[in-house]
């Protein structure tokens, strides 16, 4: 099991009120995103831990694209993955953003 | 999925929904509220072993919310983590709401208690905690029921009702299953590898259905209630349900024993589904795997079962 860590600053907070959401499933070629409204800021930090070793330049280069395309400062998003590419990892991350900026629960 | 043509809302598929969706939806909007969520990190102890990765839920969902105004426990179990497979802090996620259920109902109130079943049995690699976890599964539900709760199991989901899971749902106080759903206890992949490919051929779709599919369950009277595939009518089933299930006393399980004894009688010799379909009054038993959900709901009302009030 490799377990990596990236910490960006986004260009802004992200919207909504929501402290936390959750998207995905631990599955083959799926993966798991867990969001938090936890840090203060637009600190953002992914923390990821995945079976597939040896990727960690992939997951930086889709993390640093996501961060600058989602703008999810204040965010903590943790994965656990079951193996997913990384279109499959960029569109969770979306999703996750998505769900957390929504109004009411 | 098509739009409906119709004006009305189309309720979403129960075997396409996430674990979480299926609780949130079938619980009036607003009510459901998870213990232990994602956010908990409780985790499994024994993946990291084997190099698997683990789910923040450990793929079940417990909570409580309403339904139809009534408190009600619910758990969710998500079929495509492992499986839906059962080990230790997943079994202990549902040990703990079961308990909270018969304490509640044990003070006076009644809590019913949703599982919603979609899991493979015991997680292989996590061994006997898996095992104890069906077993103490089982103990709880048994309690809840005593002290007065009813406990519903809703089957649909892609893993079926397999292994310890289908043991689980033989305790319960009633079922609702849908075509999607198979409940049985070795599953057909167990039955071939251990007799043979003539015994069972797993490959046989037809076959795996007409011996363990929702249709079979519910002709044969192991289900109490056959349901369309969709969010909306489990959670008309469960309300359903809830109102008639029986209460767990000597007089329930003398008539359980009774409608087994004669159900034993009537499909014991039976060597297919088409069989026992045919023997409990389906005039043409080759129809009724290609018949729609309302269509079959109809035959089966007409057939009737479970009339001795008794799983």
């Amino acid at each position: 099991m490799e377990t990596l860590s990236y910490r960006h600053t986004a260009a802004r907070r992200a919207a909504g009120a929501r402290p936390m959401a959750i998207v995905g499933v631990v599955a083959s070629g799926n993966l798991e995103v867990l969001v938090e409204r936890v840090l203060p800021g637009s600190d953002c930090q992914v923390e990821i831990s995945t079976p597939v070793t040896g990727f960690a330049k992939v997951w930086e280069a889709v993390i640093t694209d996501f961060v600058e395309r989602r703008s999810p400062g204040g965010l903590r998003l943790s994965i656990n993955d079951g193996g997913a590419r990384a279109d499959t990892v960029s569109l969770r991350l979306a999703q996750a953003v998505r769900l957390i900026e929504e109004d009411g629960r | 999925m098509n739009p409906p043509t119709d004006g009305r809302r189309q309720s979403p598929s129960w075997y396409e929904s996430a674990a979480r969706d299926r609780a949130r939806l079938l619980l009036d909007a607003g009510t459901f509220a998870e213990f232990l969520g994602p956010e908990a990190r409780e985790m499994s102890p024994h993946l990291g072993i084997f190099d698997l990765p683990r789910q923040f839920d450990d793929g079940i969902v417990v909570g409580r919310g309403k339904l139809a105004g009534t408190p009600v426990f619910v758990a969710a179990q998500e079929g495509r983590f492992m499986g839906g497979a059962f080990g230790e802090v997943h079994g202990a996620k549902l040990v703990g709401l079961l308990r909270a259920a018969r304490d509640a109902s044990r003070d006076g109130g009644t809590m019913p208690v949703l599982i919603l079943f979609d899991t493979g049995g015991v997680r292989l690699q996590e061994a006997n905690v898996g095992e104890l976890a069906i077993g103490e599964v089982m103990r709880a539900v048994i309690e809840a029921r005593r002290a007065g709760a009813k406990v519903i199991g809703l089957v649909g989901g892609r893993a079926g009702c397999y292994g310890g899971g289908g043991l689980i749902a033989g305790t319960c106080s009633a079922l609702a299953v849908s075509e999607h759903g198979r409940i049985a206890v070795s599953g057909p992949e167990v039955i071939e590898t251990n007799r043979g490919v003539e015994e069972f051929d797993s490959k046989d779709r037809s076959l795996v259905w007409r011996t363990m599919g929702g249709k079979h369950r519910r002709l044969l009277g192991g289900a109490e209630l056959f349901v369309d595939d969709t969010i909306d009518a489990f959670r008309a089933a469960a309300i359903a349900l809830i109102e008639r299930a029986p209460a767990f006393d000597l007089a329930m399980l003398k008539a359980e024993q009774a409608r087994l004894a004669e159900r034993l009688k009537r499909f014991g010799s039976c060597a297919d589904g088409l069989d026992v379909w045919k023997q409990a009054g389906v005039d043409d038993p080759a129809k009724v795997p290609g018949m729609p959900a309302d269509e079959f709901i109809a035959l089966a009302q007409h057939i009737g079962e479970g009339r001795h009030d008794a799983r």
